[in-house]
């Protein structure tokens, strides 16, 4: 069947059972989406697929910067009691695609590597790869704290923002950092409000009338009956 | 019901209406995006729905011997009156809310509400009105969550008060990063704005699209209403954001940037470009968005409207568009087009 062909059964069918919501789907229709959308290819155009194939193949950071991004990336955000750190939840990965999607970053990631590259020379005669983790430290010292770091460091300031602002969000959107922020959502028919606790807290509470009309959660999966003029009558 | 009625012509980009030797009109002219060529379709009705701005430009570009302005266009009216909903926004971050209790929020954010207009119309420097979309909430983290730590974290403070410094790194920071998740409040201000005959678009005469279809040109400028309109939205949003507690994020805009207005466009409410009226001297559309000057053209876009609240305008084109099909059934069946 055409591209064509579908819109028309597409257009037939939906007017001819309501909505498609009620139709369900077929587990051959199930097994189709998921294959798609494991291909990669979901909502895209062909023009699309051939601008994210050519950016994933490409390659920005040497082996080297690579190291260094980890390592950065792993003092911002470490493992702890809650989660892993930051590289063991494909940041660096991450870092490495957002540079090569919005090539802005490029020339500030490159030349702040390269700027802390020479600290590292300067102050411990060594790459920032190679020196101790206690070195290390001693030169983030240096650039992490805007509000009290000397003038001669705001380059490495600035760099140090940036690589704060891509590690932290490309953490905490990784799956292993949305379960650590305890975000919940993403469950259709699940909302039933604020939970009554937490609005006492604040000194709140839904009133009765609200409560009364509101849906009531074991209702959730009911579907509303349509009468022959479009009217709800149940 | 009959089903398989409908032919759909996908990746058409659509150059100009044709007409006949009457004005009437007789189809569309296209081109495939695939095959770059030009096609014809004949029709009897020809309806446009191409988005506001994009439905003036078919028409402006069908010009023809009756159709010297573009069609239907002697009034001189089509492309003028654009108009977009007015907007800015602002911040606040709410110390109440950290430490959130963890809860289903999906949906809870970009309620739109009709404050402020508790208050009275007539004391205000500005005509007409505008909302306020509420948003927050602990949403699904995407790009930008966690950004902005070098400036926002000395808002967390431990048990003893003492805020936290800004920047950072490590398990502080991380730590710091879940507390203040869920405790960002932002609101939108979205108005309406006074349709101006000097608000329009044209043609471009030097400069065509990859499909060799002259463009348009944007020619906007917001008036004094608009800009009146956005100071008393920050006055508003600092008032309800200062009365909850929270601590207001970023600077309030001022008159040299308009208060913060977003230029028009930046909505995407446009509107108004083939407005309705029942005077052809001052209208391109007459009350059922039927072309006066081509009874067999429609526009069912937002290009009819004569004005728009400050809502989205989806709705009103929907309306418009069912009282128009029922109006092209009713005018076929009486052979009048």
């Amino acid at each position: 069947m055409d591209r064509r062909e579908n819109i028309k059964v597409l257009l037939a069918g939906t007017v001819a059972t309501g909505f498609l919501i009620s139709s369900g789907c077929a587990p051959d229709d199930i097994k189709k989406s998921e294959s798609i959308i494991a291909a990669g290819l979901y909502g895209r155009t062909p023009k699309e697929i051939e601008v994210d194939s050519k950016l994933m193949a490409d390659t920005f950071f040497s082996d080297h910067e690579k190291k260094i991004v980890s390592l950065i990336s792993e003092i911002i955000i470490p493992k702890d009691d809650v989660s892993i750190g930051a590289t063991e939840a494909g940041v660096t990965d991450f870092i490495e695609f957002m540079v090569k999607d919005y090539p802005k970053f490029q020339l500030p990631i490159r030349g702040g590597l390269m700027w802390l590259e020479n600290l590292s020379w300067a102050t411990f005669d060594n790459s920032f790869v190679v020196i101790t983790p206690e070195q290390r430290i001693i030169l983030v010292d240096k650039i992490a704290w805007p509000d009290t770091a000397e003038e001669d460091m705001l380059y490495g300031v600035k760099f140090f923002n940036l690589m704060r602002n891509l590690v932290c969000t490309g953490f905490f959107t990784s799956k292993e950092g949305i379960k650590d922020i305890g975000y919940v959502g993403n469950r259709p028919n699940q909302w039933d409000g604020v939970p009554a606790e937490v609005l006492k807290k604040h000194g709140l509470s839904y009133d009765e009338k609200t409560l009364k009309e509101c849906l009531k959660i074991e209702d959730q999966h009911k579907i509303v009956q349509w009468g022959e003029k479009g009217n709800i009558i149940g | 019901m009959q089903k398989g009625k409908v032919e759909l012509y996908t990746d058409a980009m659509v150059r100009e209406v044709l007409t006949d030797e009457k004005g009437m009109a007789t189809g569309v002219l296209y081109i495939d995006k695939k095959d770059m060529k030009e096609y014809k379709i004949g029709a009897k009705v020809v309806v446009l729905a191409a988005s506001a701005c994009e439905t003036a430009r078919i028409m402006l570009n069908s010009k023809s011997k009756l159709h010297p302005n573009g069609l239907s266009n002697s009034s001189g009216v089509l492309g003028r009156y654009l108009h977009d909903s007015t907007g800015t926004d602002r911040m606040g971050f709410m110390p109440e809310l950290v430490d959130r209790t963890r809860y289903n929020e999906d949906g809870v954010g970009g309620l739109h509400v009709y404050s402020p207009w508790w208050l009275d119309n007539k004391k205000l420097n500005f005509p007409r009105g505008y909302h306020i979309e509420y948003w927050g909430g602990m949403g699904m983290p995407s790009y930008g969550f966690g950004f902005g730590m070098d400036t926002m974290r000395k808002y967390i403070t431990d048990e003893v008060g003492n805020p936290s410094p800004n920047g950072g790194y490590g398990p502080a920071l991380k730590n710091d990063i879940r507390r203040m998740y869920g405790s960002m409040i932002g609101m939108s201000g979205r108005g309406e704005s006074i349709p101006q005959y000097d608000n329009y678009c044209d043609i471009d005469p030097e400069t065509v699209d990859k499909f060799g279809i002259p463009v348009l040109r944007f020619h906007y400028n917001w008036t004094k209403h608009e800009v009146n309109q956005a100071k008393h939205m920050h006055e508003t949003f600092e008032e309800i954001l200062t009365g909850m507690g929270a601590v207001l994020l970023g600077k309030k805009p001022d008159e040299t940037t308009q208060n913060g207005l977003a230029a028009p466009g930046r909505i995407i409410h446009e509107v108004g470009t083939s407005r309705m009226g029942d005077d052809p001297k001052t209208s391109v559309l007459n009350k059922y968005a039927q072309a006066h000057e081509c009874k067999n053209l429609f526009v069912t876009d937002a290009g009819s409207f004569v004005s728009q609240a400050d809502k989205n305008p989806t709705w009103t084109i929907l309306a418009l568009s069912w009282r128009t099909s029922e109006y092209i059934i009713d005018q076929l069946k009486k052979q009048n087009i």
